[in-house]
This record gives C-alpha cells, structure tokens and sequence, in this order.
C-alpha cells in the first residue's frame, strides 16, 4: 500500500512519505524502548511484543479478508499497534490475554470503522482499557524489575511508584525512574528510552512536538500548582509513552496547530486530575481516549480561515 | 351491522398481510422489536448479563404484551383518540402490577435480580408500540398473535444476549460454571460497554438474516421510508395523507417549495 498521505490542513505539498516510511519510523523510534523492556523485564518482554504484534497483524489480514477488502498488512500499521499495545501491558500477563488485546484494537477499534485513518480513537489504548476493565488482577500485577535474573520462577509482585507519590510515600530516586528501574508497563518504564524515541521521530519530522511539550508541560504545571514534585510525574507512569508515541497518532489527533495545543493540554489537565484526585493510579490513557473524542470539535473550532482572511462570526461558510 | 362490516374488512386486510402466521412469525426475526425495530433497548442492555434474568424479563414481558393487546384491541372502538395514550398506559399498568405481584409470590429470586425493570415494564416501548401500531387497527386473535409472536422475539433477543453476555463474561451458562480454571472470563462483557457491543453485534446479523430472508441481496440502506421495518404498517399512513406524513419524505419538498 503507497497511500499519499494528508496529515495537514490546505494547502498541500506533495511528498514521496508512504504510510510504510512513517510506520517503519515509528518502529524505530519505539526500538530503545524494547531494548530497555529485555534488559529490565527479561525474555518475557519480547514475548509479550511478539504476541501481540503478531495477533494485531494476523487479525488485521483476516479481518480485511472476511469484509473482502484490499489487505493493509503491509503498511505496518498493525506491527506499530501491537507493539504500542505490548508496550501497555504488565510483562507477567496471560499471553492469551494480550493477543485478545490485539483483536480487540485492530477488529473492532481499527477495522469496523474502516481501517487505517478511520478510527475514531487509539486502537492500542481503547485494547488496553478493554483488557483493564476485563482482567483488572492480571492488568495491574507488576513485577519487579531485573525480576528474572533472581532465580525464582514467579514474577516478584511490586508496587508501580505513581499510588505511593500522591499517597506521599517513598519512591525510588529520581535516576532509578529515568533509568526504568521499577515497576510498571513494559514499554513506559524507560524515560530515557522513550525520549530517544521521541527525539529521533520529532528531528525526522514523524511527529510534530507540540503535542508531547503541551501535554508534558500541563502535566508539569498542574502537579506542581498541587503541590508535588513535577519531575517524579513526568518519569512515573505512561505519560511518557503516552505523549509522544499515542497522543501524536495522526487519525487520532487535530492537524491544526491550535488543536494541537488544546489536545495537548486537555491529555494533560485530565491526566493530573485522574492521577491526584480519581480512584484509578494511573489517567494517561483514559485522557488520550477522552481527547480523541473530542478531536472533531477541537478541529472545527480551529479550522484556519482561506488566505488567513478574518471573518466576521454571522457569516456563512 | 356497522360492526360486523367493520370486522369483515379488517380480516381481509389480515389475509393481504399474509395471514395469521405471518402475524405471528414476523416479530422473531424479520420485525425483531429489538433487533430491527430497536425498542426496548434500557432493559435489553440492563439485565441480560446473566441468561436467566432474561427469560426472567422476557416471560414477563410478553405475558403484559399478550393481555394488553387483547384488551385494546377490544376497547379499540371505545378508546377516544385524543387520549389514547393515556388509556393504553393505565391498561398497560394494570397487568404489570398483576404481573409483578405474581412473580414478587412465586420467583422472589427474579424479582430481586430484575429490580427497577420489571415495574419499569410499564413504559417498555415495545408493548406501548405494539397497541399503537396493531393491537388498537386489529382484531382481538390477530392482536394477541402478533403481541406473542413480539413477545417471543423479545425472549429469544434477551436470552440470545444474556447467554452470550454471560458466557463471556463469568464463564457460566444459566449460573453452571462451564470454562472456570480453563480460560479466564472476559469480566467487560458483563458490563455495560460489553451490553452494547454483543447489542450491535446482534443487531448486524438480525439485519443481515431479514434480508437474507426477504431475498434481498444486502440489507436496505438509506434513511428513507423505505429502509424501515416498520414501513409496512406505516405506508397506509403515508398514502392517507400524502407524502407529507413521513417526515423524511416531506422535508426535501418543503426545501424546494421555498425557493420557489
């Protein structure tokens, strides 16, 4: 598949990007981040990723197949979602489990509404609320980092840092959470790895950086009008994983520079809400998710005017 | 004579609808209240996640639906038209409570798992729908058929879903564990984002089964009357007053009547 690509508003310029180039670039960006999960996690980790890559392709080919429509495999939009989606799971989940996850994202999130560029939300995160409402245990078991090299052949259940920083208890230093020496997601544990991650796609232009900077930078300002300590929110949880890998998503997000800045905002302001005062530990997702609904409204709020024109409110379109 | 002249006319108008069975039959499948006519939705969603809570309400509904479309259809001519509604929802009310009652005595355990929703029978569309559409332009036997014919596409809706809902979702059919220590249950299933997504899943396939049974190659589409369920009963209406009866149908005329 060698569909052009539209990711701005008028007026357009050509370009040689395929939609295989930007994924293959997202794939990239996202490898630090796998090789910290190995290193952290153990073998499991590249389980868990070759699972649900695997399921998200498998489901992808079969379920274009069955709507007897042109099969998209090989855009590898569907190895970005299972590996966003492994990226989301706690490494000692049921595999089963996580291959469910990547039917979920890609049949009904990503499919029913008609393939790539037509979902309405993030097909990875939308699996992983699925999978949390479904399987809460299984979703919120964490192990232990360097868990595997202590011998024992269960998983050492810890704690993820986040509850702890808004009970006020103690968390590991703030090198351990940029390292990824804790507990958590496979892929949002490594700070610096998904920065390099981040870095690589916003200097090959992948990525515009509004949205991580406004959505990491809401999340900064309102922990710290809260009273807590900014940087520990920023290096503990998805937060993270989530601005610059799911909130970025082109379907997913507004074009317009404007929308940009009101979507990154909104992720944050929700996240900070959910994170200091909701019963759940953890809002990046359930944001991104909520952002994305309201990305036609935000897009029609900031749509930019023909020739920069300024238009009186009465006037008709 | 009036009467009987009455009557006479209306059977023949039963036999150009395809006779008693076709009365009967056409809720199952092809005018599914739930699954093509899309009422009765609250109690669909709310109470099919176990399959016994939806033979529960299903049994019950239709015992309501049967009794209150024979008793407006015998009052039909009685019933003044302007307040019609009013009269169906007290007769209506009337077999809830003897219905509710009964099942408060003898299944105390489905009284307690339907809750709010058995009285809530009351307002179900369906039953209300059901007296408006048929039972109040019918005869008595053609309107009882039709509220059972309803009443059973309603059960066999609920139970389908319920036993899917809960078989997803705590493993169990009926209460009987089938799959505990094998796989996991998928617990969304029971709640309330699972209800909605088996709901639409069902409702694509009872669209896709009515046209396969009405030999049409893919389910109608479109917005006009003709993608109706209903337009069967409705294109009399519409055919009365003129195409301006369907609101759909009336709106590009009224836009071309305007730049005139």
């Amino acid at each position: 598949m060698t569909d052009k690509l539209y990711v701005s508003p008028s007026p357009h310029l050509r370009s040689g990007e395929t939609t295989r180039r930007l994924m293959l670039d997202v794939i990239i960006a996202l490898i630090p981040a796998l090789v910290a999960a190995v290193i952290i996690f153990g073998p499991r980790a590249l389980l868990i990723v070759s699972v649900t890559v695997l399921s998200c392709v498998l489901s992808e080919y079969l379920a274009r197949k069955i709507m007897k429509r042109d099969t998209t495999i090989g855009d590898l939009s569907a190895v970005v979602t299972g590996i966003l989606l492994a990226y989301n799971l706690p490494v000692g989940i049921n595999p089963l489990i996580a291959a469910f996850g990547g039917v979920v994202a890609i049949v009904v999130v990503k499919q029913m509404f008609g393939g790539i560029g037509m979902n309405f939300v993030n097909p990875a995160l939308t699996a992983r609320i699925v999978l949390m409402a479904s399987f809460p245990t299984q979703m919120s078991t964490w192990s232990e980092p360097f868990y595997y090299l202590k011998g024992s052949a269960d998983a050492v259940t810890t704690a993820t840092p986040l509850p702890s920083l808004v009970k006020g208890d103690e968390v590991p230093s703030l090198f351990h959470l940029f390292m990824g020496l804790r507990g958590g997601c496979l892929g949002e544990v490594c700070a610096a790895a998904l920065l390099l991650g981040g870095i690589y796609l916003v200097a090959r232009r992948v990525i515009s950086p509004v949205i991580p900077l406004c959505f990491l930078g809401t999340v900064a300002l309102f922990t710290l009008l809260l009273g807590q300590n900014p940087l520990y929110h920023l290096l503990t949880g998805g937060v993270l994983l989530g601005a610059i890998f799911m909130a970025t998503d082109y379907t997913t997000s507004p074009l317009t520079f404007a929308g940009k800045i009101v979507f990154g905002i909104g992720c944050g302001l929700i996240t900070t809400l959910i994170r200091v005062f909701g019963a759940l530990p953890e809002g990046v997702s359930y944001s991104i998710i909520l952002m994305n609904i309201l990305v036609p409204h935000i897009e029609r709020i900031t749509r930019p005017v023909p020739f920069g024109e300024r238009r009186r409110r009465h006037e008709k379109d | 004579m009036a009467d009987k002249t009455a009557t006479t006319q209306e059977k023949q108008a039963d036999k150009k609808q395809g006779g008693l069975l076709s009365v009967f039959t056409k809720g199952i499948v092809k005018e599914n209240p739930v699954l093509r006519l899309v009422l009765g939705t609250c109690p669909t969603l709310a109470i099919t996640t176990a399959a016994s809570n939806a033979i529960g309400m299903g049994i019950a509904a239709t015992l309501v639906l049967v009794c209150s479309n024979a008793v407006i259809s015998l009052l039909r001519r009685v019933i003044p038209d302007k307040v019609r509604i009013p009269a169906y929802i007290t007769i209506i009310a009337g077999f809830v409570t003897i219905v509710q009652m009964l099942v408060k005595a003898y299944a105390p355990d489905i009284d307690q798992a339907l809750g709010i929703y058995l009285p809530l029978i009351v307002v179900n569309c369906i039953i209300l729908g059901r007296a408006e559409m048929y039972a109040s332009k019918n005869s008595v036997l053609p309107s009882m058929l039709d509220g059972l014919g309803m009443g059973i596409g309603f059960t066999a809706a609920l139970l389908l879903m319920g036993i899917i809902r809960e078989f997803l979702g705590t493993g169990c059919i009926f209460g009987m564990p089938l799959t505990a220590g094998i796989v996991e249950p998928i617990l969304i299933f029971i709640l309330p984002p699972g209800g909605f997504f088996v709901f639409g899943m069902l409702m694509a396939l009872a669209n896709k089964l009515s046209a396969k049974l009405s030999g049409e190659s893919r389910p109608a589409a479109g917005v006009g009357c003709s993608a109706c369920p209903m337009a069967a009963h409705c294109s009399k209406q519409a055919q009365e007053k003129g195409p301006s009866a369907c609101p759909s149908a009336a709106a590009p005329e009224k836009e071309g009547g305007d730049k005139q």
